[in-house]
């Protein structure tokens, strides 16, 4: 629950970021998204560029990605624009990481659909992993922030690691994911309930059991 | 024109009135902070909330809301008073409530309206937010917690100034308004913004902690920092001026003033002439000024006399200067004091023909040799406008910053007499196609060809006038209607061979061409004119004294005195009345009542106040060179030191050095 | 209980792939071209004689909101769909899964939305934390335009009709649908106020529409069973089905298609499992996601789950995100914690919800313990009712409702915790 704040504007800043670019891959989603909307309307990529500069910065770092100061002027002038506009944007959008984050993103929702089906134990894990809000660990793995509804409220609790969500968890459901994301390895995503595929009632189909098996046509039934 | 009723009084209103606009109308006060005039409408402060039928059962933010036809508005139901007090409340409660400390203080719109609106207790026994500081440069002093988040400075500095650098950073009520990387605001008007805050959040950084409004005597004043005439308001305690506000006059200067205009007035307390000098065996001596008229009079000028008149000199100076000679029988008189000797014979050829608002409507303009943003800053945002309406806009000339879309077209005139074809087609698809001569392509000697312009693309249609010659002298176009111009610039003075000299003010002379004459200077500043001078008589700055003053579109007005000049200086008429007796001459005019008088005589538009004086059809031509080369200079340097008081001002010094050289500085590091 | 043949998403739970060939086996996508081979009023009329009501939350009628949009561009502006895919109330979990195991349906509603509105594209907002399900997305819409289905001459019906997705980065309030088209041209997703309506002046100054995910998705399905199929189900004025979600205290928590007008008891029955613990032990439900006001467990076992049912007991369908409370809640802070969601989510624009929302959950965390005044009850009332109604938008009022019905059906249980804590410390100073 921490409030946002924007990494200081420092010479080793500038120094590490001011030569900052889109590579080639950047460049060409880039304009991608730019060529979406219309002519003379290109201040609408603000936010896929933004993104995929944070990307970038994480691909670069190896970790989630941020936006540095001199990253936000980048895209300000790729996409010539004001960079106070572009920074008002980078500032009220909480995807945009104003500061360093570690390699992975633990983000767990701790909205009362969540906490109604025990957040606070995820929380919890968390914290005694040594997570906390607005830090990254010393082996520079793990950034933590409690999050607003993920809209994985049937699946609950949640967390939102990068990409990827894990549901159903439990302390020792969460415990393993992160174990196995330390380890290298890729955990299976999605809902952590064995015997669960998605968001149907767990072990419990109670419509929709055709589907299960085959990609039924209910269209002979009309 | 739709027919509503406010608080059952029945009012008919302009179409695409808004409601608010319809219950001021009905003489309904409704409360506002992020409402604006002259900005975009916000509706984020919900402080003008009203009844609205027919309508949602809840109140209606009335800045935002068209006034339609039938609609029942009330502004003094129960639901409007309980939402207004809910809103003051909610505004109070993050509010420091550091009123005795706060320089808003007394002219504060959340003091005033939570007087009238507020509920007078707050309920609210949480910790207080507390905002970082923030930086906004040397104009703008910031106590962001005080902020209320109207984001009228945001609004402001976007649209009107055209300068994005204001923003409001994260949200909720974590929002913050700052400055990029809390950089100063860095342009010419970005003062403005101290004025559009309705609470203490964003106040005057060398006003600070000055004074408080009650304490200040209030005069009407127009500005001369430039051609532009800015309708201002001097407030003044004892000898001292503490600041200049805007004074509202949509015809000029709208709502806003330049930075210089507002800050240079500290310069008005340094380097002042407060003495009567003699310079004698090279040195300046402190004198009476009974020695100094006998010095004069020895020199026996009779008809051997010249005037040179300085750039913000009064019309009421200048003619009693022009008396003065007349009654010694000379006529050398000239006020463009650099040097240029352009055709003065048909004043609608020298004059902003347009209008300030005129110009607003052109859609297609070509600007020769003039950095508008710093010639005449309300004039550029007056172009920015246009721009935004679509106008298309050439520059030839030195590069600068415009805040609009703007096509350069190279430093070198000649480019007149070959127009690129982007611009004639511009200008020949015009409605209203415009042409706006700057100082540099007057120096440039563009004037000639500018009118062949002007003339060739029928700039002169219907009511509609493009020719516009853009002065930067306050002094200007009152000067040429008074005379004050030789067929050939001062340099028919220096060949005159004048006994006395007498510079009016005048600190952009070449006086080394003056050697043998007797240089009298009159003025206010030791600047470079006093520097020069022989003799010093120490005369009243355009805030201690009354005087009439025409702006560069003819328009004519006037100021009033605020204070007293300082030490033995007077008011430069009362200098020059006293001369003609030791000069013995008669100049027919014994006070100040009568010298105007005598002035409106000479000139008669000068007794139109407020209004443009009406200088006939445009020549078809003028005299010089409709095909000139060479490169336009750009005859300002440095916005924050155009004129004596300015460089005497502590806070253009410091604009000087951190907006300007800082940047310049910054940029050689690299 | 609803049939599966009558349910729109069949791969709602997504056993099957999502993919262009798997969808049109399920029947998406089959002859496009003959449902919108008709003039425009003709599908909207259609619409709304389904009876559909958006299903974003505000239940506005679809077909109407539809009609609104100019029959011809008379200055040259085109017309645009936006598609609300900024799912993020707390409790609503529906769009994800149509989006990422049933996006035809999507793309092909938006199609034949955006021809019956005459829009010229459909720009998809979707919430950014949606990142596997936007690029499922994307992935669709590549697969419908190399196919034909979109783009130029889309489906063959000789219309033009893009379809872009714009990705959010982490604002509830770009689920409003003027911040959404603020957010969408590339500023902070602060509301505009209104009006110009979108219909008039939306996104980049043209006449446009938002409508919800579920909104659009059902579209082919009502064009091709007919309006008279989807009004079968529901009360009247609460046609249709709907994607549930429930969420909280049952036994098997689910996101299900169902018929409008089910009762609780039976939706929670028949899919859910049950409540947890049984129906002695609930407490509480918010039945339309978080914005809309709690319903106690006496009023809601019976409860008719449909507009009109729920607005009959002071709350509403809102986006059918049901979240049920058991006896082991902490009814003050499941409440608490919504409002620290919105002051979290505030945009900061305006007055009353940028200072109100944090003073009413600062207020709230102490009424979690009893640190208050029993007179502040009151007074929190009142802030609820000074932010109610005084917005540019309306997340003001989903703040406050909440907290009103909190204070409407709990307030002996703040009382006792205010008292508690009071005699606690008094018998302490003894």
């Amino acid at each position: 629950m921490a409030a946002r704040h924007i990494a200081p504007d420092t010479p080793e800043l500038r120094e590490r970021w001011g030569g900052f670019a889109f590579d080639a891959e950047t460049k060409a989603k880039a304009d991608w998204h730019i060529a979406k909307y219309p002519d003379g309307r290109q201040r609408s990529a603000t936010m896929p560029l933004l993104d995929l500069a944070q990307r970038q910065v994480g691909r670069e770092t190896d970790t989630q990605g941020w936006l540095p100061l001199p990253v936000i002027e980048y895209v300000a002038s790729y996409l010539d624009q004001p960079v106070i506009r572009v920074l008002e944007v980078a500032t009220f959008y909480t995807m945009y990481n104003l500061e360093p984050v570690g390699k992975f993103h633990v983000q767990v929702c701790g909205t009362t659909p969540c906490m109604l089906r025990g957040s606070d134990d995820i929380i919890a894990a968390c914290k005694k992993r040594g997570m906390k809000p607005g830090h990254v660990s010393d082996d520079g793995l793990w950034s933590f922030t409690e999050v607003e509804c993920m809209g994985n409220c049937a699946t609950a609790p949640m967390v939102q690691i990068n990409d990827d969500n894990y549901e159903d968890l439990t302390a020792e459901r969460l415990d393993a994911v992160l174990d196995a994301l330390a380890k290298g390895e890729t955990p299976k995503t999605g809902t952590q309930e064995p015997g669960r595929h998605t968001s149907e009632p767990a072990n419990a189909l109670s419509s929709l059991k055709d589907m299960v098996t085959e990609n039924h046509d209910y269209r002979g039934d009309w | 024109m739709p027919k509503v009723t406010v608080d059952g009084q029945e009012i008919e209103v302009p179409a695409g009135a808004t409601v608010l606009q319809a219950c001021e109308l009905a003489g309904k006060e409704i409360p506002r902070f992020c409402y604006h005039e002259r900005l975009s409408i916000a509706g984020n402060c919900r402080m003008c909330l009203v009844e609205v039928k027919p309508g949602p059962p809840k109140p209606q933010a009335s800045c935002a809301l068209p006034a339609t036809e039938g609609q029942e508005i009330r502004t003094d139901s129960e639901m409007v008073k309980t939402a207004r007090e809910g809103v003051m409340e909610f505004l109070l409660i993050n509010h420091p409530l550091d009123c005795p400390i706060c320089d808003q203080g007394g002219e504060c719109d959340l003091q005033d309206q939570s007087v009238a609106y507020g509920r007078g207790a707050s309920r609210y026994h949480e910790n207080k937010r507390a905002v970082t500081e923030k930086t906004m440069g040397p104009l703008i002093k910031t106590i962001m917690t005080r902020c209320i988040h109207c984001t009228r400075c945001v609004r402001f500095s976007e649209e009107i100034a055209g300068v994005d650098e204001i923003g409001a950073l994260y949200r909720g009520e974590d929002m913050q308004i700052t400055t990029y990387l809390e950089q100063a605001a860095k342009h010419e008007l970005s003062a403005n913004v101290i004025d559009l805050c309705p609470v203490g959040a964003l106040t005057s950084r060398p006003y600070a902690y000055e004074a408080r409004p009650w304490e200040l005597k209030k005069t009407i004043g127009i500005d001369v920092s430039d051609a532009v005439g800015s309708n201002i308001r001097i407030d003044s305690r004892g000898r001292e001026v503490l600041r200049v506000l805007p004074r509202i006059n949509d015809d000029v200067n709208e709502e806003w003033i330049s930075d210089k205009a507002r800050y240079q007035v500290d310069g008005l307390t340094r380097r002042r002439l407060d003495k009567v000098w003699i310079r004698k065996r090279g040195k300046l001596q402190q004198a009476s000024w009974d020695e100094a008229f006998k010095a004069i009079a020895k020199a026996k000028p009779g008809k051997s006399i010249a005037a040179v008149a300085g750039d913000m000199l009064d019309c009421e100076t200048m003619f009693a200067a022009k008396a003065l000679l007349k009654a010694s029988g000379s006529g050398l008189i000239e006020s463009r004091q650099t040097g240029m000797d352009y055709d003065v014979s048909n004043l609608a050829a020298v004059n902003f023909n347009s209008g300030f608002a005129g110009i607003e409507e052109a859609d297609a303009i070509l600007i020769v040799g003039s950095n508008v943003r710093w010639e005449a800053p309300l004039v550029n945002v007056r172009l920015r406008k246009a721009a935004k309406r679509g106008a298309k806009v050439f520059i030839v000339g030195p590069e600068w910053e415009p805040t609009y879309p703007a096509t350069f077209l190279g430093e070198d005139v000649a480019v007149l007499s070959n127009l690129p074809d982007e611009v004639s087609d511009a200008l020949n698809a015009a409605e209203k196609p415009a042409i706006i001569l700057g100082g540099g392509g007057f120096a440039a000697g563009a004037h000639a060809a500018s009118v062949k312009i002007a003339h060739d693309f029928n700039m002169v249609r219907g009511d509609w006038n493009g020719f516009n010659a853009l002065h930067m002298a306050a002094a200007r176009m009152g000067a040429l209607m008074l005379g004050f111009a030789q067929e050939g610039g001062i340099a028919d003075i220096v060949a005159a061979k004048p006994k006395v000299l007498l510079a009016l003010g005048a600190d952009e002379v070449d006086f080394t061409k003056f050697e043998d004459s007797l240089k009298v200077y009159i003025g206010h500043h030791g600047d470079k004119g006093a520097h020069a001078a022989d003799i010093i008589l120490p005369a009243a700055a355009y805030t201690e004294k009354p005087g009439t003053y025409v702006n560069t579109e003819g328009r004519v007005q006037r100021g009033d005195k605020a204070v007293f000049a300082p030490g033995d200086a007077r008011e430069d008429w009362t200098i020059l009345r006293a001369l003609a007796d030791a000069l013995g001459v008669d100049v027919a005019f014994e006070s100040f009542h009568e010298l105007r008088a005598a002035m409106v005589a000479d000139a008669p538009a000068l007794a139109n106040e407020g209004a443009i004086a009406d200088y006939g059809a445009l020549a078809a031509s003028v005299k010089g060179d409709a095909a000139p080369s060479g490169t336009i200079p750009a005859p300002i340097k440095d916005f924050y030191l155009t004129n004596p008081i300015a460089r005497a001002s502590v806070t253009m010094q410091q604009c000087s050095n951190e907006l300007l050289l800082g940047e310049a500085m910054a940029e050689a590091a690299e | 209980m609803l049939e599966d043949k009558d349910r729109i998403f069949t791969n709602v739970y997504g056993f099957q792939p999502w993919n262009l060939d798997a969808a049109r086996m399920r029947g998406d996508w089959d002859n496009t071209k003959d449902l919108i081979a008709k003039p425009q009023d003709d599908i909207i009329e259609e619409i709304k004689a389904s009876g559909l009501r958006g299903r974003g939350g505000a239940g506005f009628p679809t077909g109407m909101k539809w009609s609104f949009m100019p029959k011809e561009s008379k200055d040259g502006r085109p017309s645009f769909l936006v598609i609300n895919a900024d799912e993020s109330e707390p409790g609503s979990c529906k769009d994800r899964e149509i989006i990422r195991h049933d996006p035809h349906k999507l793309i092909e509603g938006a199609l034949c939305a955006g021809y019956a509105m005459r829009a010229r594209a459909a720009y998809i907002y979707i919430r950014g934390e949606y990142i596997r399900e936007a690029e499922v997305l994307q992935a669709a819409i590549d697969e419908a335009y190399e196919a034909g289905l979109i783009g130029n001459n889309a489906s063959g019906t000789g219309y033009d009709f893009d379809v872009f997705m714009h990705r959010g980065a982490g604002a509830y309030i770009c689920g409003e649908e003027t911040a959404m088209i603020e957010s969408l041209e590339g500023k902070k997703g602060q509301p505009r106020l209104k009006p110009p309506f979108p219909a008039g002046a939306g996104l980049y100054g043209c006449p446009t529409t938002v409508n919800n995910v579920e909104s659009i998705a059902v579209v082919p399905t009502i064009l091709r069973r007919g309006a008279a199929w989807f009004s079968s189900f529901g009360r009247e004025n609460n046609k249709g089905t709907k994607l549930f979600q429930i969420s909280g205290h049952v036994n098997k928590p689910c996101v299900v298609e169902e018929a409008m007008s089910i009762t609780f008891e039976e939706l929670i029955e028949k899919h859910c499992g049950g409540i947890r613990g049984g129906w002695d032990n609930l407490l509480a439900v918010i039945p339309g996601g978080s914005s809309v006001p709690l319903v106690p467990a006496e009023q809601i076992r019976h409860a008719i789950m449909d507009f009109d049912g729920l607005k009959e007991l002071g709350s509403g369908l809102g986006t059918a995100g049901v979240i049920v409370m058991d006896k082991s809640t902490d009814i003050v802070r499941a409440i608490s914690r919504l409002s620290y969601f919105y002051k979290h989510e505030s945009c900061g624009q305006c007055t009353p919800c940028r200072e109100g929302t944090g003073w009413m959950w600062r207020v709230m965390t102490r009424l979690e313990t009893g640190d208050a005044e029993l007179e502040e009850i009151d007074m929190l009332y009142q802030v609820t009712k000074q932010v109610e109604g005084h917005t540019i938008c309306a997340l003001g009022d989903a703040a406050a409702w909440p907290i009103q019905g909190l204070l409407r059906h709990f307030r002996p249980e703040i009382e006792r915790r205010i008292t508690e804590r009071h005699a606690a410390f008094e018998e302490a100073a003894e």
